[in-house]
């Protein structure tokens, strides 16, 4: 194998990465803010793709125009999950939570199965073998379109915490809870749009995933683990990091299956999360703890 | 010593046990053959409940990947058997200890590291998903084709290489459980289980008061680990065939878990009532949408995830504490 | 008397901040040492470097003739010093006597020899009748004292009490004082309290330190202290006194 082939390969992961990252970024938000793992995320997320997959299927729309109504949708849906069902579990222990979100999770993946059965399904637009080439290397027009999109999200969310009002005030939440109660935030309502906007997040990323993988019901619980392992690796609520993660964990997941087998690549994105854990645990943007 | 495990005992309580253990014991003389399987079942995951509420319960450590000693012992034991020849007893002889090798290998990472909480049960997850795809593809336990026992009719039970009938292994369980729910107690009663309970109130607290932390969370995860590592011997020699896809998954370690926190984490009745429930419940719905004339797959599933967001809404501490504040026991142990 | 702790020139710094500067003092055998000082003085810091939380940067602590600077908490402790938290921790959901029963068990590995001195420590404390309950229900004084009965159960030698006044009505304030005078007369036990509660360290100590911005600026006893004009117009102001 030549250089060019490892090249194309990397760029691929690279691009995978980066809407990798916009999912773990929704894992990352809400657990920077709600403290609460979202142990539902990759679930959450198939449901988006099955919003897309059965618009797509309908009405031949094409995945990236849905990406903002189905973002929305994961948003209403995130939000009345926080408001509804999640928000009194905050104050209780981890266990109690993950008991939740696995309930939660257990229910979409089965409800997704009775409404689209267990085969895979996948969406085939007008750009799907298309391909552009600088030079040696050639890129999926797929990839690219989606790892745009996923980047324009991020930066989106970026700009709304950085520079509104109710961005600052879910950050003031997320610094000191106590703190937003006293100086009268609506910490409900907060936890409830930060959950929400996580959802939003995971529900884009997976619009565009639909155009890179096929979709089964089962697909969660392997989303929910990668999406740990970026947030980890990259570093718990941090924004940049999420997205550098992602990049990090797509890049070695396409090289390992090049180099090894497609059947190891989890297993060193694993190897990753291990290692960071062990020697860098704030993540490789995350603040050291004080 | 024996005597102590009494102690705090209320009339009740022993009443209580006294008719459950002859219940259990006399089961399968009148239990059906599809009962008995259920039975199995249960006490399978009563069993691997009580191992993983030792680190989750009592030192406070949430493993999220008690699947992968599952899989080590089960893989051992099978390997052994059918390379060797070896039988499960053996078998339990190198099983354990590679399952506690692992546990200890996971335990030193995270304590010595000080990775803790969400962090530590993410490690315990990916150590558990490493072994899957690790056993993928490693060759001398067949890889991801599957490692499988010869099976024959059997007329009668051979208790010393485990080959036979259910009602054998139901046996087996049962001896286990009640074991397991004996040795849980009288740890919780010892010096141990009292610095377990201290640490997992509060790390800081308990450094202070003199305990050596890692030590004990290092005991908590190796205990845990050669317990649970058994059930993967009985797990291969009643099931017969193992695939890493199945047995190392993500799904079998939340299994386990689920039972112990419905019931009530820290407790010694939780994780067996928490079986009960569970396997109860899902053996219902199954007969029940059977009955129905409902045929969808994954409609099960989806009632049983609503049982359990019910559950754990209405009993954020599981069933066993409220249920023995309504039948009139109160549990010293907590 | 002999010095049972002897903290020589220590310092520590955070993140540019000398939160104790080359400190250096004795706490005597049998004695009760106070250190006063007002707010950010560095006095949980220096106790967090007694009771091994951190390592000093620089210089030694010699407890009963041995360095112990840099050990673990829990090393610290099973050499002999048990400690409170200012903010205190009890272990919540177990019973006040399984509380004290965890610090019995350092030196004693039988649980019924250990019950039998926790109950020994909870009747000195007068926290006996409250045995049973959970830790989480007990009042804060009660919580306090439940942290005291704690430490004392591993017997220690040294006892560091940070700020076990603080928030406690006078009666309280005083009562604790009374235990901890009788502990003191009673088993030889060293006592070294961080304390805002002026009246209950003037009843107490035999010797007080004031921190100032990490350094000692008065030691001595507590008579010749509080009349110490720097101690006055750093901390005490004229009408404490």
């Amino acid at each position: 194998m030549t250089f060019d082939v490892y090249l194309n390969v990397a760029v691929g992961g690279l691009l995978t990465g980066l809407v990798y990252g916009l999912m773990a970024l929704g894992l990352s938000v809400i657990f920077g803010v709600v403290r609460v793992v979202n142990f539902a995320h990759g679930e959450m997320m198939t449901i988006a793709m099955y919003i897309a997959i059965t618009l797509f299927q309908a009405l031949h729309l094409d995945p990236l125009v849905m990406l903002v109504p189905v973002a929305a949708v994961l948003f209403c849906l995130g939000y009345a999950l926080q408001a509804g069902i999640i928000n009194p579990f905050i104050t209780r222990p981890e266990h109690s939570q993950f008991l939740l979100l696995v309930a939660i999770a257990i229910i979409i993946i089965n409800v997704l199965l009775i409404l689209f059965g267990p085969d895979a399904q996948s969406v085939q637009t007008s750009y799907s073998y298309d391909s552009f080439q600088v030079g040696k290397l050639i890129v999926d027009a797929t990839k690219l379109y989606a790892a745009g999109a996923a980047l324009a999200v991020a930066v989106a969310l970026y700009a709304f915490f950085r520079f509104t009002a109710i961005g600052t005030a879910i950050r003031a939440c997320a610094d000191n809870y106590t703190g937003a109660l006293v100086v009268g935030l609506d910490v409900k309502h907060l936890y409830a749009l930060t959950f929400g906007l996580g959802a939003a997040c995971v529900g884009a990323a997976g619009v565009m995933l639909v155009l890179i993988v096929d979709v089964t019901p089962s697909l969660g619980p392997a989303y929910t683990l990668l999406a740990f392992v970026i947030v980890i690796t990259g570093g718990l609520g941090s924004m940049p990091g999420a997205l550098i993660g992602g990049v990090l964990i797509g890049v070695t997941e396409a090289m390992a299956g090049l180099i090894f087998t497609p059947s190891a690549k989890s297993m060193f994105a694993f190897g990753i999360l291990v290692l960071v854990l062990l020697f860098r645990p704030q993540g490789i943007m995350g603040k050291k703890a004080a | 010593m024996f005597a102590r495990l009494f102690e705090n005992v209320s009339r009740r309580t022993l009443v209580l046990l006294g008719v459950l253990l002859v219940g259990m014991f006399g089961a399968p003389l009148v239990a059906s053959d599809y009962l008995l399987t259920v039975l199995i079942l249960i006490l399978y995951f009563a069993y691997i409940g009580q191992a993983w509420n030792i680190m989750m319960g009592f030192a406070g450590q949430l493993s999220l990947g008690h699947a992968l000693y599952v899989g080590l012992g089960a893989y051992t034991a099978a390997a052994l058997y059918v390379h060797f020849g070896i039988g499960p007893w053996l078998g339990l002889l190198v099983a354990v200890p590679v399952a506690a090798l692992a546990g200890a290998f996971i335990g030193f990472l995270a304590f010595r590291f000080k990775v803790g909480g969400v962090y530590f049960a993410i490690l315990t997850i990916a150590v558990a998903e490493f072994a899957r795809v690790g056993f993928d593809h490693l060759s001398w336990t067949k890889g991801s084709s599957g490692l499988f026992l010869p099976v024959a009719q059997y007329t009668h039970n051979d208790l010393w290489l485990l080959r036979g009938q259910p009602v054998m292994f139901y046996y087996v369980l049962l001896v286990a459980t009640v074991l397991a729910f004996v040795f849980c107690r009288a740890l919780l009663k010892s010096r141990i289980g009292y610095f377990w309970l201290a640490i997992r109130e509060d790390e800081t607290a308990a450094r202070s008061a003199g305990i050596d932390t890692f030590r004990y969370k290092m005991i908590a995860v190796v205990i845990s680990a050669s317990m649970t590592s058994f059930a993967g011997v009985i797990y291969a020699f009643y099931y017969n065939n193992l695939f890493p896809e199945q047995v190392f998954h993500i799904s079998r370690s939340i299994e386990i878990i689920l039972g112990p926190i419905v019931g009530g984490v820290g407790t010694l009745f939780g994780p067996i009532i928490g079986a009960f429930l569970l396997t109860g419940m899902s053996e219902t719905l199954i007969a029940a949408l059977a009955a129905l004339g409902v045929d969808l797959p994954g409609a099960k599933q989806v009632f049983y995830g609503i049982c359990l967001l019910l559950v754990i809404m209405a009993l954020p501490d599981g069933v066993w504490p409220w249920l023995s504040r309504r039948i009139g026991l109160t549990e010293r142990e907590k | 008397m002999s010095a049972l702790l002897k903290v020589e020139g220590i310092s520590k710094r955070f993140r540019g901040l000398l939160a104790v500067d080359r400190l250096s003092f004795e706490v005597p055998e049998g004695g009760i040492f106070a250190v006063i000082g007002p707010n950010g003085a560095g006095k949980t810091t220096l106790f967090n470097m007694i009771a091994g939380v951190y390592a000093p940067d620089g210089g030694a602590i010699s407890f009963a003739g041995e360095r112990i600077e840099g050990l673990a908490p829990d090393r610290i402790c099973r050499r002999g010093i048990g400690r409170t938290f200012q903010i205190v921790r009890p272990f919540p959901a177990l019973s006040v006597e399984d509380n004290v029963i965890v610090g019995a068990l350092m030196h004693r590995h039988d649980v019924v020899d250990a019950r039998t001195h926790a109950h020994e420590v909870l009747r000195k404390l007068d926290l006996y009748d409250k045995r049973g309950q959970r830790a989480s229900s007990l009042t804060l004084p009660d919580r306090k004292r439940l942290e005291v009965a704690r430490s004392l159960a591993t017997d220690p030698k040294l006892l560091l009490l940070d700020e076990v006044m603080a928030g406690l009505r006078p009666t309280e304030t005083d009562r604790i004082v009374s235990i901890l005078r009788e502990l003191n007369r009673d088993s030889g036990l060293t006592i070294l309290l961080i304390e805002h509660v002026m009246r209950a360290v003037m009843a107490l100590a035999g010797r007080i330190l004031v921190l100032h911005h990490g350094a000692s600026i008065a030691e001595g006893q507590p008579a010749e202290v509080v009349r110490d004009q720097a101690v006055i117009d750093s901390y005490l102001g004229a009408e404490d006194i």
